[in-house]
């Protein structure tokens, strides 16, 4: 027993240096998670911010120049054009010069005074449809604003008010979103590649045969390739939480044993699928591109791109299978909601079973290829 | 320059082409990205990515029940973006909103309709979101905007109150009427296909050559460094148009996506970015020289900026300065401007020309610095 497992570790470490003493290897461990740590945060933003807002005013009335006051005032626009024709409006959003064209008709401030309903036309670019809806509750907001202003003045307050709160994130900052997601986005990537590949290389290079004659098992062997992924992932994710929580400053609720417990789960089931992927493979190509086909899908399937709840049934059924999708949900929910442990390991269990079932598998079909 | 053309000999070129395309077509792990990969993944991208919340779960709790305070729950119930469902109290709303299964709540309090009937006081509505969905928590946010605003209107009208100025709002989305988000994720999804097919193929090829030593072999015959460079570059690129095509059929005969461009266009902007893509794959591979890590810097080179920087999902505007500086530096965000123009609005001079020049110089750029680091020497 005791044999067993100094073999095991022996390998451990073999593997660990094989991976930590090429330099342009280290170098590729470490550099793109600090790059990416650096841009995503600031670049994955579904907010609209630094925007361009164009008004085609033919209205001479004091509403109109009031109203776009206030829209080039908004956080949303930094960037305000003036428009005098039609053409010109076509031109700006065909060449996308602005997101939004706000068009005051000839006779809105008139309309407006009278008490009959004043059209306002809201212009808005549909290849960017997703920014043009928030623009547009935006615009909704600050016209609904100033109606209740103008009505109050005149002696009729409005009857009832909307009060918003968001909670996890008062503010619905972005980077509430994307930092905890990237905790599990980034480190897939280094534990599939690094489980899938190490074997590929070695039965390419052929020191996957002198590995076979060794008196290790096939499990010892994948043991041996699970625990350096698993330390590489863990590494990496620390890296990322401790930015979000120190340098990025999102404040962390939750319970940092219950994270490193799901971690440990979620990396095990990527391992599996990283030895599922090269126990089909026989080059490092094929092992890359399994990598490849495993992440894309795990990527966009795992309600970071776009949510879930969004999906057709049969999708989110599919996602069920997806290990980010839990993790993602176990990371976010311990770090903005304070998640209880109950709901915590409602989330690992997928995650088990999943590690179970590929792990078995990537062994069975192991011991068929070499039986 | 000149010099490095002038080397080509069109025979061994057509050879070395010939000896590439075969070993793509017998490689059954080529096979699959060129043609099924595509497919696999324009479906998932067309299926899995909607930013459209049309069918937000939403709670509802009724402190009053008064008839006024039911009008107000019939316009929710009315709007159908929201599925709302009713909760008898407050604990188990919380409860529901922090482990994701309901997106938002809403709170009619108890003294709504008193409220509402008193002279000079205001009677509020209480919203309150799931903030770690932040794109949801907006839509949650206009969705019960949209309906406590129908049901003032509704209410003012049946009293006769038409009275109160009132600005009707018209939004209008120009080239997708719906706004449907489909529209222009799936053109957005092409071009990170397209990034996926060059970067990651070509990444590995010259590698491969290195590790497997069949370098040496090829570096002992008369092959020039221009024919090396284009024996790898133009059977990827026919594979990558091939891909292209099939993907653009797909988006608009299954996807149902409007093309509303001309092909030509499609395939002059397509040309120029993969060119600049499979530089990009060329040159990691060459310089790189070892599989295992030239698939890596790929990965993180190619389909994560493809993913997050190229504007695709990410609105490019709304991010800081440097950044937008970077993503300009990027061929992909060029093209997935051309290719959402086309798609969506036709051919736009005024936004392909600009994006094709920068594609062209793009190109020119990898494949120089490739022809840079391509060496005829074993060291």
């Amino acid at each position: 027993m005791k044999d067993l497992f100094y073999r095991t570790w022996a390998l451990i470490i073999k593997e660990l240096q094989t991976l930590l003493n090429d330099p342009q290897g280290r170098r590729i461990l470490i550099l793109p998670v600090l790059l990416q740590l650096l841009l995503f945060p600031f670049a994955v933003t579904l907010d609209v911010k630094n925007n361009t807002i164009a008004v085609l005013n033919q209205d001479s009335g004091s509403v109109s120049t009031e109203l776009m006051q206030r829209f080039s005032q908004a956080e949303a626009f930094t960037h305000f054009i003036e428009l005098h024709n039609e053409a010109e409006m076509r031109r700006t959003i065909e060449n996308q010069n602005a997101l939004v064209v706000v068009y005051f008709p000839s006779n809105f401030s008139r309309q407006f005074k009278s008490g009959r309903p004043a059209p306002l036309q809201v212009i808005l670019d549909g290849r960017r449809s997703n920014s043009g809806q928030i623009v547009f509750g935006y615009i909704q907001e600050m016209v609904q604003q100033y109606t209740d202003e103008q009505n109050t003045a005149a002696g009729r307050p409005p009857l009832s008010q909307l009060i918003v709160r968001h909670w996890f994130n008062p503010n619905l900052d972005y980077k509430y979103f994307i930092l905890p997601s990237l905790v599990a986005i980034i480190t897939t990537i280094s534990a599939l590649v690094v489980t899938a590949l190490s074997v590929a290389r070695e039965r390419e290079h052929g020191t996957f045969d002198q590995l076979l004659v060794s008196p290790l098992t096939p499990e010892m062997i994948m043991i041996g390739k699970a625990v350096p992924a698993q330390i590489v992932g863990a590494v990496q994710a620390t890296i990322i939480l401790t930015a979000a929580i120190f340098v990025y400053r999102i404040p962390f609720e939750g319970s940092l044993i219950l994270l490193y417990t799901g971690m440990f789960f979620y990396t095990l089931s990527l391992v599996g699928f990283g030895l599922l992927i090269s126990s089909l493979c026989s080059t490092q190509q094929q092992a890359f591109l399994g990598v490849f086909c495993f992440m894309m899908p795990g990527t966009l399937l795992s309600g970071y791109t776009s949510p879930i709840d969004n999906m057709p049934g049969w999708l989110q059924a599919l996602t069920w299978l997806n290990p980010l999708r839990h993790y993602i949900i176990i990371v976010k929910s311990i770090f903005l909601k304070d998640a209880s442990a109950g709901f915590v390991w409602l989330n690992i269990l997928p995650l088990i079973a999943i590690a179970a079932l590929t792990l078995t598998l990537a062994i069975w079909i192991f011991r068929r290829r070499i039986g | 320059m000149n010099e490095f053309f002038a080397s080509i000999s069109w025979h061994r070129l057509k050879a070395l082409c010939y000896k590439e395309t075969l070993q793509i077509l017998r490689d059954p792990s080529s096979n699959i990205i060129a043609f099924i990969l595509p497919v696999v993944m324009l479906f998932i991208f067309g299926y899995a990515i909607n930013l459209d919340s049309n069918a937000i779960k939403v709670g509802l709790l009724m402190e009053d029940t008064s008839p006024e305070a039911r009008q107000f729950a019939d316009s929710l119930f009315g709007s159908k973006y929201m599925r709302i469902c009713s909760s008898p109290n407050r604990r188990d709303l919380e409860q529901r909103l922090t482990n994701g299964r309901i997106r938002g709540f809403i709170i009619v309090p108890q003294d709504f309709s008193e409220k509402l009937q008193r002279p000079g006081s205001i009677a509020p509505i209480q919203v309150v979101t799931d903030g770690a969905e932040p794109n949801i928590a907006r839509f949650v946010e206009n969705y019960a905007r949209g309906a406590w605003l129908h049901w003032q209107m509704q209410r003012a009208l049946a009293r006769g109150e038409n009275a109160s100025p009132r600005i009707d709002l018209q939004p209008r989305f120009w080239f997708n009427p719906s706004a449907e988000s489909r529209n222009y994720l799936i053109p957005g999804s092409i071009t990170i296909i397209m990034t996926v097919i060059g970067a990651l193929l070509t990444s590995l090829v010259v590698a491969r050559e290195w590790e497997r030593g069949t370098m040496e072999a090829l570096l002992a015959t008369p092959i020039t460094r221009a024919e090396l460079l284009l024996s790898k570059l133009i059977p990827y690129y026919g594979l990558g148009i091939i891909s292209l095509l099939i993907c653009v059929a797909i988006a608009v005969f299954v996807l149902g996506v409007p093309f509303r461009g001309s092909i030509f266009m499609l395939l002059v902007v397509s040309t120029f970015f993969l060119l600049s893509t499979l530089g990009l794959g060329l040159f990691l591979s060459t310089t790189i020289r070892n599989q295992f890590n030239a698939a890596q810097a790929a990965l993180n080179a190619a389909f994560l900026p493809a993913l997050m920087l190229s504007g695709f999902i990410y609105e490019i505007r709304s991010m800081p300065l440097p950044i937008r500086l970077l993503t300009r530096l990027m061929p992909v965000s060029y093209f997935v401007t051309a290719l959402q123009t086309l798609f969506q609005a036709g051919d736009l001079w005024g936004i392909l020309i600009p994006n094709t020049l920068f594609l062209v110089l793009a190109s020119a750029f990898f494949l120089f610095l490739t022809a840079r680091a391509t060496r005829r020497r074993l060291d």
